[in-house]
């Protein structure tokens, strides 16, 4: 036990904590931005931007992560965490589209004539009675989005970065005994199941408020 | 002249394209086995989570959230480097079935528990007052019902499943994603490898996500129509009533 948590190995595991977490927050901020343009252009622009946006969401939802993560690391040269950030953007963008989307599409026809008839233009409808609305309702969804961010950080895994599987796993490599390996794979999932776990909490707890 | 796209990358791709399809193969086989795993543990979890008796609600409930909550990476290494420490070794095949199996099934046992809950309480007490057993009831009454309004969240959960066998790659499973990464670090044609990939995944998963929204949007049609119905005939009751 002791020899499975001892300060030194803590520590190693909580940089790889620190990672994954920096890699979900700023790609999850970065995508919620680009999904609601995604989503926008998909929904109102029938010229090319629209069909533009349809194509991104459709092949970045039909393909699989890790193909991104891959083809990001190896075609991109940038820093491997700055790759992990832009490939979870790239990808969790059209995810974010497609949920602000069904959120967008939700919200009753009356609402968009009702301010038309009030004189407000396209953009301003958008601006100050759509999109607050939508985003509210969104909300829950968002989160649960997060928690597979989380979650899926650990893909990043296949192409060396370090977060916290990653930190896991190297750690796992110095360790013999069938006990050492248990606990360690057992610490590892309750520490994801904590942060997950707390979020779909407050997931549930919107969901029955609204 | 050498860009990571180059002509010749390509037509090596085409070349060795053998190496592909049996990944695509692979993949495909993965999908279908771990689909049929996922979906026997949702229907068993999703029920239990609806029946009455406390303990099983309790048992389906830990699953669903142990699963959802941790990372199928974590699930499948598990798997892969923490079983044989208890002499247990299995094919890495075995392991990508089992792995986006239980981890999917955890995910469309919610879908079933929201199919079931979101059937009127009233059917289960008409169910029941016709001397119905709870078993019959669902047999009979609820669960024909909910395939129709589970169809299509189930097949998106399909295109996640299919999307998430490239965990294989991750343990050298031979799957399309690891055919595809393991060739091009061979000779580092990256480029055109991922784009073929890319297509193969693609045109497994587009027409299912295409069905799936059409069935949604055909659902969602008919429910307004039967609500505006059942208005329209509320609104003729009271007014004979009246």
């Amino acid at each position: 036990m002791s020899t499975v948590f001892n300060q030194t190995n803590m520590m190693f595991l909580l940089q790889g904590i620190k990672l994954t977490l920096i890699i979900a927050l700023v790609s999850i901020i970065l995508s919620m931005f680009f999904g609601t343009i995604l989503a926008i252009l998909r929904n109102f622009s029938v010229g090319i931007f629209g069909r533009i946006a349809t194509i991104y969401i459709e092949i970045f939802r039909n393909t699989p992560l890790l193909l991104w993560i891959l083809s990001i690391r190896f075609l991109v040269p940038i820093k491997p965490m700055y790759s992990g950030i832009l490939s979870f953007t790239l990808f969790t963008s059209a995810v974010m589209a497609e949920i602000f989307r069904g959120g967008m599409n939700s919200i009753s026809k009356g609402q968009y004539e009702a301010a038309y008839s009030q004189g407000f233009s396209k953009f301003q409808t958008l601006r100050y009675i759509i999109l607050p609305q939508s985003f509210r309702r969104c909300i829950p969804t968002f989160l649960s989005q997060a928690v597979t961010v989380i979650k899926d950080t650990s893909f990043l895994w296949a192409v060396g970065i370090e977060e916290f599987t990653g930190k896991g796993m190297i750690l796992m490599g110095s360790f013999v005994s069938s006990f050492q390996i248990f606990l360690l794979f057992g610490a590892i999932a309750a520490t994801y199941f904590i942060m997950n776990f707390t979020i779909s909490c407050c997931v549930r707890t919107i969901r029955t408020e609204y | 002249m050498n860009s990571p796209f180059s002509l010749f990358k390509w037509e090596a791709v085409f070349k060795d394209f053998s190496i592909f399809f049996e990944g695509f193969i692979t993949t495909l086989e993965v999908s279908i086995l771990g689909l049929t795993l996922a979906l026997v543990l949702g229907i068993i979890f999703g029920v239990l989570s609806t029946s009455k008796i406390k303990i099983f609600k309790i048992i389906s409930r830990i699953y669903v959230e142990i699963i959802q909550n941790t990372p199928l990476v974590i699930q499948v290494f598990f798997l892969f480097n923490g079983l044989p420490y208890i002499k247990i070794v299995l094919p890495v095949f075995l392991i990508g079935v089992l792995g986006v199996g239980v981890y999917h099934g955890a995910y469309i046992a919610e879908v079933v528990r929201t199919g079931i809950t979101s059937i009127p309480k009233g059917q289960f007490e008409a169910a029941k007052s016709q001397g119905f057993s709870h078993t019959q009831t669902m047999r009979y009454v609820i669960l024909p019902q909910t395939v129709k309004i589970i169809i299509p969240p189930l097949a998106n959960q399909l295109v996640n499943l299919i999307k998430n066998t490239s965990i294989l790659a991750m343990i050298a499973g031979g799957d399309l994603m690891y055919r595809a990464d393991s060739w091009s670090s061979s000779n580092m044609y990256y480029g055109p490898a991922y784009v073929v990939t890319g297509v193969l995944y693609f045109m497994l998963c587009y027409p299912l996500a295409v069905l799936s929204r059409k069935l949604e949007l055909k659902e969602k049609r008919k429910v307004s129509i039967n609500v505006e119905d059942s208005i329209k005939a509320q609104a003729i009751v009271t007014e004979g009533g009246l």
